[in-house]
């Protein structure tokens, strides 16, 4: 009896279960929304004056618009956004732009000059992270007021001194730079934030689309604007999922549940491959890997050693394997898509060559270096290929494996042997890349310059690197500016504690009537408004 | 009669009020116990929050102006005492992470774990109990085999493995299921934009909005993740009922009601179950707690919005507001739930009543 009670109850649940199984069968993205899954759990905030991570500042790509932007269509090239036209007075410190008339934000409310020079004050006062990229002008909270102005249709900008105009027209394009509805965002002010609190989670731009809901960690619905100025997009809605599993988003882009898959491994998207359903793009990223040699340490501090160390990685033995899809080799501080990149990747492994400069550099080996690792699969694997491969030429790696950020601690407290080590640029101009590895005033520990990576590792690049740095980002001319930049490339590939490997690509994984996607690239972020499917 | 019964009642009443009492002191202590341990824990982790907000590109000046607000460079007793002193208020902090407030995270994770870990004990107990007891009554049967292979693969195998090949059995190959996610995006936006959600339990919200399309769609997704808890929950259920009822049925009592003549079923379910379900009250209560702390690696592979993922993407961040907040809901789920077992033990255990 107690067997038919059993089974019976068992029985029902298995109907229960069973009984889900037709209303399963919608596996079918809604035509006039885009789903599109990622891991967006690095967002600590999406107020264009403090959003300074890659899911942030993609959202706001897409709700914000500044004056100047990059064009989607041809990466590196500038194009009007709220601003018409722009020049630099011949004082090379005066910049003027002149606003685009009719342009609303979300609000209704009208886009001026006066909101527009507002806006990026707002930043300087606010001074939070990302407030570096505009204040490096000279703007402070006490002086902004004067240097930045509004007049009838035209805002103008002072810098403290003549940039190149590239490097201050470029920084106007990254996110910071997002002119936001000062009218608006007023009234929300709480405590003297200006509004910092309420666009934690909510929009006040001018973009494609506006901020329908966004719930961290969890995923943002975004849509579109009617009317918009550069034409209105061609998707209703954005419907962003947190995601941050690539199996589980292969699985949803298989079946057609999602339309974009952003976090795919490369297994994924091997295991994509052949499916006529689905297309994989690739894209390049700006970060860079790169080991960081203390110059505190004697061994490391020692030029052969350097050069020995540089052949004595497997460089292309890591991208076809470990690798595959998600990095490519790049021996050069600026990534492909920047001012004066290069593509020469002059070192691949040669073990004898490596040898050969370790006896050379009078040490006796074999040595024991530490080396300071991040917890992560990734980096666990590209550091035991290093450790490999230095062992031959006795260099004995012990690794240090901890937590990201007690790593970074380590580093920025320059108590590190050898790190591994990511950096991505901070605003789409050459300057942010030479200005950290190309340059360290003062090598002094009382300096505390931890922003810059030559003082992290305690290199000093010495008074002629120093000084080109500090030209280049001077330079008028365009096509000077960027032969500067690639000389600093070369003598820091070449002479510095800096070993560079890699450059970040990446692989998104589309359904296949998805068209008009653009991830971006080194210098830019994604682009919702030019998708459609 | 009456002037007997009267004290007896005001003893009893007197009783239940001082267990009662103690309980909510229990409560606070466990809570208090709780909060300053991870409250230790989270400043002798060497990881600096500030860093966590501001990026490594900040300036010392920025780092300092965000130490001040968060009055990192106060005593640490102080920093404790104001941290406890809010929490009374309601006030868990802010989230370093999510920039929100943490209670108000807390709000919309919790009911996500809580629907998800109700409807996998659900499923663990009804299957688990009838389980255990169709092992414990024939022991050696192939039943009793088939009951522990099942129940040795719920706890030896690794829940990621078990979670993604459900996903694409059920739902890649098959199509019985809905994908990953609470709902598909267009009932998720329907409930988010046009609906009431009374309790952010999305099953609950469309019952009470009378959206059938929209709990269809809710039951679809949250069968598997639920059901793969259910199948741990089980695993661990019908171990324990196999042997309380194993136990039990040694007893005399089971032999004199055999011997009178009672129907085999009337043994096992009403005389044995009876003193069975004591010890397994406690058994269920605590599976449910540990569901209620959040499943990190299904909610990972399900993509659920749940606690789990929250506490631990918090501990990695060093988010020690939200890593606390969550200690405290998990902390007052857990003693709740003991004392709803204590109470449930009462009532079903006739001397635990005297």
């Amino acid at each position: 009896m107690f067997l038919k009670h059993g089974l019976g109850r068992a029985a029902a649940v298995a109907v229960l279960l069973a009984g889900t199984a037709p209303m399963a069968l919608m596996a079918e993205t809604p035509a006039d929304t885009l789903v599109v899954a990622d891991a967006i759990d690095d967002i600590v905030s999406i107020d264009p004056a403090e959003a300074f991570e890659f899911s942030g500042v993609d959202l706001n790509n897409n709700v914000y618009d500044t004056l100047i932007e990059l064009d989607p269509t041809k990466p590196g090239e500038l194009v009007p956004g709220l601003a018409e036209s722009w020049s630099v007075a011949d004082d090379g410190v005066t910049y003027t732009f002149k606003i685009k008339s009719g342009i609303t934000f979300s609000s209704g409310n009208p886009l001026t000059a006066q909101v527009a020079a507002d806006s990026l004050k707002r930043v300087v006062k606010l001074n939070k992270t990302p407030a570096f990229i505009l204040t490096q002008f000279g703007l402070t909270a006490e002086n902004v007021d004067q240097m930045i102005t509004a007049d009838g249709d035209t805002v103008t900008l002072k810098t403290d001194k003549a940039y190149a105009p590239s490097f201050v027209y470029n920084c106007l394009t990254a996110g910071v730079a997002n002119i936001v509805d000062m009218t608006e965002v007023m009234t929300h002010e709480a405590n003297g934030d200006m509004g910092n609190e309420w666009l934690k989670a909510n929009s006040a731009g001018t973009g494609a689309y506006v901020l329908k809901s966004f719930k961290p960690n969890e995923g943002y619905v975004l849509e579109r604007r009617e009317g918009h100025w550069r034409g209105d997009a061609k998707l209703k809605t954005v419907f962003m999922q947190h995601i941050p599993e690539g199996a589980t988003e292969r699985l949803l882009l298989e079946k057609g549940d999602i339309d974009i898959a952003r976090e795919l491994t490369p297994t994924d998207i091997e295991g994509l491959s052949g499916n006529a359903d689905v297309k994989i793009q690739g894209d390049v990223g700006g970060q860079i890997y790169y080991l960081a040699l203390n110059q505190k340490n004697e061994v490391l501090a020692n030029p052969k050693v350097q050069e020995a160390m540089r052949y004595a990685i497997d460089y292309k033995g890591m991208t076809d394997s470990i690798l595959k899809g998600m990095w490519v080799v790049h021996q050069n501080f600026l990534p492909q898509g920047f001012l004066g990149a290069l593509d020469e990747n002059p070192y691949s492994l040669d073990i004898e060559k490596a040898k050969a400069l370790m006896a050379e550099s009078g040490l006796t080996l074999p040595v024991e270096i530490n080396f300071t690792v991040r917890n992560n699969q990734e980096r666990l694997d590209i550091a035991t290929s290093i450790q490999n491969t230095f062992a031959q030429i006795g260099i004995n790696l012990k690794m240090d494996v901890g937590d990201g950020k007690q790593g970074l601690e380590t580093y920025r407290g320059r108590k590190h042997d050898i790190t591994l080590q990511t950096w991505g640029p901070d605003y789409p101009d050459p300057h942010t890349n030479a200005s950290t590895f190309a340059s360290n005033p003062d090598n002094s520990d009382e300096a505390g310059a931890t922003g810059y990576l030559a003082w992290r590792t305690a290199w000093d690049p010495g008074a002629e690197i120093n000084g080109e740095t500090d030209a280049a980002v001077v330079e008028k001319d365009t096509e000077k500016r960027k032969a500067m930049y690639e000389d600093l490339q070369r003598k820091v590939r070449d002479h510095s504690a800096f070993v560079l490997m890699f450059q970040q690509a990446r692989q998104d994984g589309l359904r296949a009537n998805v068209q008009g996607f653009y991830a971006g690239g080194a210098t830019d972020s994604v682009t919702y408004w030019t998708i459609s499917k | 009669m009456s002037d007997i019964s009267t004290p007896q009642g005001g003893n009893r009443l007197a009783r239940l009020l001082v267990q009662i009492l103690l309980g909510l002191g229990t409560l606070a202590i466990t809570i208090l116990g709780l909060l300053l341990i991870t409250f230790i824990i989270g400043r002798v982790v060497p990881i600096d929050p500030v860093l966590s907000i501001v990026g490594e590109r900040a300036t010392p000046a920025q780092m300092q102006a965000v130490r001040d607000e968060l009055g990192l460079d106060l005593p640490m007793w102080e920093q404790f005492y104001i941290y406890v002193r809010d929490a009374l208020q309601g006030d868990l902090g802010r989230s370093i992470r999510t920039g929100m407030p943490v209670a108000q995270d807390i709000a919309r994770f919790f009911p996500a774990t809580l629907e998800l870990a109700t409807l996998g004990t659900i499923f663990g107990t009804l299957i688990g109990i009838p389980a255990g007891v169709l092992a414990a009554a024939r022991p050696g049967s192939i039943a009793d085999q088939l009951v522990r292979l099942v129940g040795l693969m719920g706890y030896s195998m690794p829940v990621f493995w078990l979670g993604l090949v459900g996903l694409l059995i059920f739902y890649g190959k098959l199509d019985w299921v809905a994908g990953p996610g609470r709902l598909d995006p267009a009932y998720d936006m329907m409930l988010e934009f046009q609906l009431t959600q009374y309790t952010g339990m999305v099953l609950l919200d469309s019952l009470l909005n009378g959206a059938w399309d929209i709990f269809r769609n809710a039951l679809s997704h949250i069968i598997l993740p639920a059901g793969l808890l259910g199948y741990i929950s089980m695993a661990y259920i019908s171990r324990m009922t196999r042997s309380f009822m194993m136990n039990e049925l040694g007893q005399e009592y089971i032999t004199t009601a055999r011997v009178k003549g009672m129907p085999e079923w009337r043994v096992i379910w009403v005389h044995a179950m009876r003193n069975v379900m004591v010890p397994l009250i406690t058994v269920i209560a605590l599976s449910y707690a540990y569901l209620l702390e959040g499943s990190v690696l299904t909610e990972t592979i399900f993509a659920w919005p749940g606690l789990g993922s929250y506490i631990t993407d918090a501990l990695f961040a060093a988010d020690m507001p939200a890593v606390l907040g969550g200690t405290v809901v998990v902390g007052v789920a857990f003693v709740t739930l003991n004392m709803a077992s204590d109470i449930l033990y009462r009532l079903v255990d006739p001397r635990a009543r005297a």
